[in-house]
């Protein structure tokens, strides 16, 4: 690490204490940085630290659990909400979320995840959205776009033998379990403020015991899309948040009332 | 204490719940359903977790989480939904952490049938999920051997940090026995150092099974083959029975050993001199045990509801330095006592013929019966 020589009188950003002081493994522009410190934020901020459990997933976020400063596992391909699910049955007064890729959770987990929003599990998702496998190299994801590249549609995404893309957070929302289930990006400063404003929500969701939440970030992946993170961000706003409408899918009418 | 009649899955649950099993984790399938149904009433009612879950490999899952608080947990399957499991075994044993599985066996491959069988001895004791673990396994061959070997079962999982399965079928499950309850433990409350349950007042815990590193891998992996060694050489169980004067034996685990027992007191009846060794611990093997009776026995005699699987590790134990016969009925088949007593009283005639491996010779035989 670089150690800067700041003024505490001038130092405005700062690590999160959630976070421990280590580099990252991922790629340079990724957006998991950017969801990894706004989660941080959010249980500094709720005094939640010591309180918490996360499941790490199976994909690029494996590591998870390097970077945040709080008790954590690792769970099997796609079954972290099941980790999830026993973890606060014997343990319903912790804080637990898992973070998740989309191939984990919407192609092999999808029958975890469906199950523990179905339960009303109190327990927060956060799911990372980048259209892609990115830890194996850019495969086709579920939510690979219609015509999209990758390495395993290296022609592009033809829907009619590929099947078409999930859209997780709408099909969540139809579950009578779900209480807190939104969509948000993680492309410019405007939305990444709505994404964390979202996971304090979910998380207060969660103390109060309303139930199931979850959060689908959109996100990057430069590396495997063959873009430079700017290019990418913009790839993000164009096609992404065409086929993936930012937005509150599923508020259980409780959560209106809190404030925080 | 009292001994009232209970059904085997029904008398593992509440053998489970008085250990201190703080969560259960299940998803129905015969013939093991009445112990996720009994634990569907007792769990809440106690205040203890309970979830049916979407499938085997979510229970088994969940069994992973909870495991990770430091809490007894456990699950219970058949056969078919026990293969669905082994993926979360796998990751169990690679993380080093204390549960317990029931696995009430029926006819297999495949759907198979909902008939008593042992054809998941491979399985459970030889892996079956991947890389290099181990389980303990436990063989019960009655309903009161079931609860003990229950509360056995918690103590050994905490005891190594390991899997603990107890292999049982659906006759044992099935059927209605006196047994008398073990006392109710307190549950716990001082969790081991490794649990990942809140970094209040301490630092974080990590708990998972990836290492990259491949070196650093090795080193898990030494423990784990070190500390079951440290399990072989102290938790070996087994139960003889008239095997003072004997010159035969009959070995067989489970229901097996014994719808067994009865054949050999029938022998015993006749004069031949047989005695029956019934593995309880079928993982760690008793090794010794047969290495020693290799020395001293005419000939052995392997009876199993399957294809012939302990018979593999009874053959390694005895290096062939005695004769050993095979006697198996699959698919969901429980041999009568008479067709092992037939076996044994062939066996005991001497002038075995010992060429090539006892299954073989054993399909021979069933060819001659049109089977």
């Amino acid at each position: 690490m670089v150690d800067y020589d700041v003024e505490t009188e001038t130092l405005v950003y700062e690590r999160p204490d959630s976070l421990t002081d280590v580099s990252t493994h991922y790629c340079p522009g990724c957006t998991h940085g950017t969801a990894h410190r706004l989660i941080a934020e959010v249980l500094d901020e709720m005094q939640l630290k010591a309180n918490t459990i996360g499941v790490a997933s199976v994909g690029c976020s494996v590591f998870a659990y390097n970077y945040f400063d709080f008790d954590f596992v690792q769970s099997p391909h796609g079954r972290a909400p099941a980790l999830a699910t026993g973890i606060k049955r014997v343990l319903p007064n912790r804080t637990v979320f898992t973070y998740q890729g989309d191939g984990d959770m919407a192609s092999i987990g999808m029958g975890e995840i469906v199950h523990a929003a179905a339960r009303g599990e109190n327990i927060t998702v956060f799911f990372i959205n980048n259209t892609n496998y990115g830890m194996t190299g850019g495969q086709m994801a579920p939510t690979t776009l219609p015509g999209q590249k990758t390495t395993s549609s290296p022609n592009g995404r033809d829907v009619e033998s590929q099947g078409y893309p999930i859209r997780v957070a709408e099909l969540i929302s139809q579950l009578d379990g779900a209480s807190y289930v939104v969509r948000r990006s993680l492309n410019d400063p405007k939305n990444i403020r709505q994404a964390k404003k979202a996971i304090r929500t979910a998380f207060e969701v969660q103390q109060r015991g309303l139930g199931f939440s979850m959060i689908e970030f959109l996100s990057i992946c430069p590396t495997n899309w063959g873009m430079t993170p700017v290019s990418a961000l913009k790839w993000l706003e164009e096609k992404m948040i065409t086929y993936y409408p930012l937005g509150d899918y599923k508020v259980h009418p409780a959560i209106a009332e809190i404030k925080f | 204490m009292v001994r009232e009649m209970m059904k085997g899955n029904e008398a593992v649950a509440e053998a489970a719940i008085r250990a201190g099993v703080a969560a259960y984790f299940g998803y129905p399938i015969t013939p093991q359903t009445e112990l996720l149904e009994y634990m569907a009433k007792r769990m809440p009612e106690l205040g203890r977790a309970f979830v049916q879950a979407e499938s085997e490999l979510g229970a088994i899952n969940m069994v992973y989480g909870a495991a990770c608080t430091g809490q007894r947990v456990m699950s219970s399957s058949s056969s078919p939904g026990v293969s669905l499991m082994m993926e979360g075994i796998s990751y169990i044993s690679g993380t080093e952490l204390p549960a317990v599985l029931v696995d009430v066996m029926r006819g297999g491959p495949g759907l198979g049938n909902i008939a008593p069988a042992q054809g998941d001895y491979n399985q459970i004791v030889h892996g079956g999920g991947h890389g290099e673990y181990h389980a303990i396994v436990l063989a019960p061959a009655s309903v009161q051997e079931s609860v003990d070997l229950t509360v056995t079962a918690f103590d050994l999982a905490e005891k190594y940090r390991s899997v603990v399965v107890i292999l049982t079928d659906g006759s044992i499950g099935q059927m209605m026995e006196p047994c008398e309850m073990p006392p109710f433990k307190p549950m716990k409350t001082v969790f081991p150092e490794w649990a990942t349950n809140g970094a209040e007042g301490r630092g974080k815990r990590v708990l998972t099974s990836i290492n990259l590193d491949p070196a650093a891998q090795e080193v898990t992996n030494f423990r784990l083959m070190r500390r079951w060694q440290e399990i072989e050489a102290s938790e070996v169980k087994y139960k003889t029975y008239y095997m003072e004067d004997a010159k035969f034996a009959v070995t067989g685990f489970g229901s097996c050993g014994r719808l067994a027992l009865s054949a050999v007191r029938a022998a015993r009846a006749e004069g031949i001199k047989v005695g029956l060794i019934r593995p309880i611990t079928v993982s760690p093997f008793p090794v010794k045990l047969f290495e020693e009776l290799s020395h001293k026995l005419d000939a052995l005699l392997v009876v199993e509801m399957n294809n012939g699987q302990m018979l593999e590790d009874v053959l390694l134990a005895t290096r062939h330095q005695i004769p050993v016969e095979f006697y198996g009925r699959m698919g969901g088949v429980v041999p009568f006592p008479d067709e092992v007593l037939d076996e044994i009283r062939r066996v005991s005639k001497g002038s075995l013929d010992t060429i090539g491996h006892p299954r073989d010779r054993w399909l021979k035989r069933m060819a001659q019966k049109d089977l």
